[in-house]
């Protein structure tokens, strides 16, 4: 962000500093369920304005081997309407395989790429996840940024499990 | 036959023909409106039904057009006519929004001969040869349809939503495949081009067949030709508008111009 007038510059400058070292660390866990026929959910992660515009894309899980796979992008019907239709995949630095059931970590260094330029403000971290014939789950986490030292968390109830944001200022 | 040579009486007898076309609903019904992928299918059923979606009579679809997001027009595939729906399917190389449409005009008389009704169907330019010269009680109406569904694979786009400007259309004001339950929707109805001012537009959720009630939700233009549609929730919708003017291009002889859609209303 380059503001223009001297007052929002320096206010600016604080909230860049603070990010540089802030690290944003997202554990997202996929449930294992007893059913017939699985498939791994296809994830998406970003963080949300308030009027639920898409801010930045933190990570997308999607069946990567398969030439088809992008097919099913749009199960996530909030990542896909936000943000991830303007996107083209596989997208660097965001897109990666599915994953199995277990806890995953996403570790993100606020002071690089997108998040770095993340104006002050209140946001949600989203966490959305669509499975083949299965169902579709989406949480939010709501934090603050630039960050203060804060843990949020939500709990899904069929597609995700424990959902945790922990930032480091 | 000079078309000037009708009676009043026949031009009287025309403004009071009911809106009767209006009874049966035609509809383009697609598999999804949203998709992701690479040249990922949609196919589409063309139907005219009372209840929605249930096919009931084949449309016609030698009329229709595809335009593809970069405006040109594309060939839809695997077309067929069965008895109660017609179908086709399309693959979306392109990304973007693609438009289906099905438009048709038909000039449609009546009249009194030997004692018997006639009736007749068809061009504007075969009618002086059709309807004869004393013809009694001749009704003539000039009946233009639009009917359209929308599909977009990706982001959407408006290449395709160019109007015509000619008989009734719908531009988006929101686009016709970002549709989101909760999220009034706006759309601007244009009549050759102009905004349809004051126009009432009929809102009809699908799944009709499994509720008592058909919940039908009219909504009125402004003075710019738009309409604020709120939905009922997710679903598929029919839309359908229509205007009876005199301004069909003949003379002595009436217009109703129809437009129908078919929108999907995610959740």
């Amino acid at each position: 962000m380059r503001p223009s007038l001297p007052a929002l510059a320096l206010t600016g400058l604080a909230a860049t500093t603070a990010a540089e070292a802030a690290e944003l660390s997202l554990s997202v866990e996929i449930p294992q369920l007893q059913v017939t026929e699985y498939h791994r959910p296809y994830v998406a992660v970003w963080v949300e304005r308030p009027d639920r515009s898409a801010a930045v894309n933190l990570a997308v899980w999607y069946e990567t081997r398969n030439a088809r796979g992008t097919t099913w992008l749009k199960d996530m019907r909030e990542w896909w309407r936000r943000t991830g239709r303007e996107l083209t995949m596989p997208a660097d630095g965001i897109s990666s395989a599915t994953r199995a059931p277990g806890r995953h970590v996403i570790t993100v260094d606020a002071g690089q790429g997108e998040l770095s330029r993340l104006p002050p403000g209140q946001y949600n971290l989203v966490v959305e996840a669509a499975r083949e014939v299965g169902g579709r789950e989406l949480v939010r986490v709501p934090f603050q940024w630039p960050p203060a030292a804060q843990t949020g968390s939500a709990q899904g109830t069929s597609e995700l499990g424990a959902v945790t944001l922990d930032i480091k200022p | 036959m000079k078309l000037r040579s009708m009676t009043r009486l026949a031009l009287a007898a025309m403004l009071v023909l009911p809106l009767s076309a209006e009874a049966h609903r035609m509809w383009l019904l697609p598999s999804a409106t949203v998709l992701s992928g690479n040249d990922p299918w949609v196919t589409i059923d063309a139907s005219i039904s009372n209840e929605l979606f249930t096919p009931e009579i084949a449309m016609p679809i030698e009329a229709l057009s595809v335009i593809a997001p970069d405006g040109t027009a594309g060939e839809a595939a695997n077309p067929h006519r069965g008895r109660v729906r017609s179908t086709f399917d399309m693959q979306l190389r392109q990304p973007g929004t693609y438009r289906f449409v099905v438009a048709a005009e038909d000039v449609i008389a009546s009249w009194m001969q030997d004692g018997q009704r006639r009736r007749w169907r068809g061009t504007r330019e075969a009618m002086a040869a059709a309807v004869p010269a004393n013809a009694q009680q001749l009704r003539v109406n000039l009946s233009q349809r639009r009917v359209e569904t929308f599909a977009t694979r990706g982001a959407p786009t408006q290449g395709a939503l160019q109007p015509t400007n000619k008989g009734l259309e719908l531009v988006p004001v929101t686009h016709p495949t970002d549709l989101a339950a909760g999220e009034p929707a706006r759309f601007r109805l244009l009549l050759d081009g102009q905004p349809a001012r004051d126009i009432e537009v009929s809102v009809v959720p699908g799944d009709s067949r499994y509720r008592d009630a058909e919940n039908e939700a009219k909504f009125r233009a402004d003075a710019e030709g738009v309409v604020t549609v709120t939905w009922r929730g997710p679903g598929r919708y029919w839309l359908g508008a229509s205007v009876r003017d005199q301004n069909s291009g003949l003379p002595n002889v009436g217009r109703v111009a129809t437009y129908a859609a078919t929108l999907e209303v995610l959740p």
